[in-house]
């Protein structure tokens, strides 16, 4: 028999990593139900929200509480969560191995260096430019506009601790680049080669996880994200605006 | 237009893929299944289909594609889907609607909002849709498998 407070530690740790790296509200609460399942505990409460999990092995005991800090998008931890909860499931690991697996997962350096996330930021930018129908003499500058922002972002972020004002100044420095190359007569609409290199840093999976959550009745975890989305759309509107109102 | 439609798809889903930290294995897939959504939707749009439901119909197809490769590969569906999206997103809306407000022209912002927003609902729309047919097809063939 497992130990009722290492399956405990087990599923907030199992919550934790899938809700901070970019799993919908729905999974990780489907998969932390399902790992005391497997442990013969048919009877567990979890509560999920963007900010924190609840997690309670049966009725009458404690509730457990983690708090969810900070959010980012790593699909690899995911995934790697998710192989260990299959494992789980099908009796392969026991809550120990387990749960030193998951935390080798938390601390896992991430996959991508620093350099080749810019590089595809960079790169991203320009092909978008050119799916919104921008020609391909926007895409040099889309490039550089939107690595260089990409790059203020990382960097911006681990300076300010908020999330929003490194989003600010990102914008800032995209509008910055995109609008004085574009006096200087380098790339066509200028328009476009805004569009692509923004698009980095624009909060499209949380917008649809927003709507997507809302839908699925998780109604505080929609609003949240919902919330912390207009929040950052609102970041980078109001960076290029302010480029807008000096050039 | 078309192929150059197709390379830039591809390769921003993939980088985007690469930014989202997706195992490495997967790149390609995540590139192909962006590709794939984008061609739909430009297609579609092109043949003057209004971009709302267009945006429906394309992300329906990316949610069943990444929900045939996440049973394959046995991984979870948003490693493919949450790339896959991406070029749908109305980042270029969000950005008109911001840029109109602005120069003060409330009307046209608010209107162009308000189809951003539409948009984005229109993605989450297609994913649910497929995921529930998904979910219909699998109780369909436990029914049929507990009659035998």
């Amino acid at each position: 028999m497992e130990r009722t407070e290492d399956l405990i530690e087990l599923c907030l740790l199992m919550g934790k990593i899938m809700q901070q790296n970019g799993a919908e509200t729905y999974r990780v609460e489907d998969t932390m139900t399902r790992i005391a399942q497997s442990f013969g505990r048919d009877e567990s409460q979890s509560y999920v929200t963007p900010t924190g999990i609840m997690f309670t092995i049966s009725p009458g005991a404690h509730a457990k509480l983690v708090r969810v800090s900070a959010r980012e998008t790593n699909l690899e931890k995911v995934n790697l969560a998710n192989d260990v909860s299959r494992k789980i499931a099908s009796g392969e690991m026991s809550t120990h191995v387990a749960y030193k697996e998951l935390r080798k997962i938390e601390t896992s350096p991430t996959d991508y260096s620093v350099l080749m996330q810019i590089i595809s930021a960079t790169l991203a930018s320009g092909f978008f430019t050119i799916m919104f129908q921008g020609s391909w003499y926007d895409f040099l500058p889309a490039c550089l506009a939107g690595g260089l922002g990409f790059i203020a972002l990382i960097n911006f972020i681990r300076l300010f601790e908020i999330k929003f004002v490194a989003e600010f100044v990102a914008s800032l420095l995209i509008g910055f680049t995109a609008f004085s190359l574009f006096s200087f007569g380098i790339g066509k609409e200028v328009d476009k080669i805004v569009v692509g290199s923004i698009m980095p840093l624009v909060p499209g999976l949380l917008i649809t996880n927003a709507v997507r959550d809302l839908m699925a009745g998780h109604l505080i975890s929609g609003l949240a994200k919902g919330a912390e989305a207009f929040l950052t759309a609102f970041a980078i509107g109001a960076g290029i605006a302010v480029m807008f109102a000096l050039f | 237009m078309w192929i150059e439609y197709a390379i830039a798809s591809f390769f921003a889903s993939a980088a985007f893929g690469i930014i989202y930290q997706a195992p490495r294995n997967t790149l390609v897939k995540c590139g192909l299944v962006g590709m794939v959504g984008w061609m739909i939707y430009a297609f579609l749009v092109w043949k003057e289909v209004d971009s709302v439901p267009a945006t429906l119909i394309a992300s329906f197809v990316i949610a069943l594609v990444s929900q045939t490769l996440a049973r394959r590969f046995k991984t979870p569906m948003i490693i493919f889907s949450v790339p896959g999206i991406i070029p749908l997103v109305p980042g270029s809306l969000a950005y008109d609607a911001m840029r109109n407000f602005v120069q003060n022209d409330y009307s046209a912002a608010t209107s162009i909002a308000a189809k951003a927003f539409t948009i984005s609902g229109a993605i989450a729309f297609g994913l649910v849709f497929s995921e529930v047919l998904n979910q219909i097809i699998k109780k369909v063939k436990q029914t049929k498998a507990q009659v035998r």
